[in-house]
């Protein structure tokens, strides 16, 4: 089971009223390779994890994602929180704002929806840990995108730690790749 | 907002972020002893630093003992907290 608690991982700080920034950072709140789509993977596939050390791995991570999921939401809510309607009326958060208001909601930057379609678990520990892979390393080349557009030096700060831990992900993922390998392997031989 | 509980949260988040790593680690190396002795160290800090906030503000997580009235509910919750306080 999971159990809250009240604390985010990053201490998310935010300089700015930005509504058009927060429309482009939902990239990362429901997007194909955003965190949502991160924890729901990751957390999906144990079940079929072979061995000891991948179950806690993804179960780690899994639920970091979704810690992730939530600081993406709160940069989101804290650029637009004190946004009046004239400063949202014609920025791209303005289609957001017809239908949820300045609720955070799981679609892309571009508003569509989130679908389970962004994730898979094949049964196969093998593809799913090159997917978990490549995943981390989409989520990363997001986040560099982000930065890059993004001028607030809060959201900066917060979005180069988001993308630091895609590394670290990327490399515990490598790991267990090849801890489920020589496992797969030697039941063969023996 | 109370600047001292936004330091000693941010504290906690600090402790527990080195758990984070720590326990990612471990779950690939388990056989690694260094690692595993600053995880348990943490690990004790936490507790010590945790107990220390909730005595204040009230319970991190609903399964934790509270104060009268339930204190859990309290704000600010995590993404109303103004982290530049501290
Ligand atoms: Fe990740």
């Amino acid at each position: 089971m999971w159990i809250y608690e009240k604390k985010l991982q990053y201490p998310v700080k935010v300089d700015t009223c930005n509504p058009t920034l927060a429309a482009m950072l939902l990239e990362q709140f429901g997007g194909a390779d955003g965190e949502l789509s991160a924890g729901i993977r990751y957390l999906t596939q144990r079940w079929t994890m072979p061995t000891d050390r991948a179950k806690g791995l993804l179960t780690d991570i899994g639920t970091e994602e979704l810690a992730h999921w939530e600081i993406i939401g709160t940069l989101a809510w804290k650029l637009v929180k004190d946004a009046s309607e004239e400063e949202i009326k014609g920025t791209p958060f303005e289609a957001h704002y017809v239908n949820h208001g300045k609720s955070p909601f799981p679609h892309n930057a571009a508003g569509a929806p989130w679908t389970a379609n962004y994730i898979q678990s094949k049964g196969d520990p093998i593809a799913d840990l090159h997917e978990d892979m490549a995943a981390e390393q989409k989520a990363r080349a997001t986040y560099e995108y982000l930065i890059q557009i993004s001028d607030d030096p809060g959201v900066i700060d917060t979005l180069r730690f988001l993308r630091q831990r895609e590394i670290v992900h990327f490399q515990r993922f490598g790991e267990a790749l090849m801890i489920v390998q020589e496992d797969l392997d030697s039941r063969k031989f023996y | 907002m109370d600047r001292e509980q936004v330091c000693l949260l941010k504290e906690i988040m600090e402790v527990s972020f080195v758990l984070d790593e720590t326990s990612l680690y471990l779950d690939t190396h388990p056989n690694d002893e260094r690692a595993l002795r600053l995880h348990n160290n943490y690990a004790q800090k936490y507790s010590e630093i945790v107990s220390l906030y909730e005595a204040k503000y009230g319970p991190l997580q609903n399964h934790n003992m509270s104060q009268y009235p339930w204190a859990y509910i309290n704000g600010p919750w995590p993404w109303e907290f103004d982290y530049r306080l501290c």
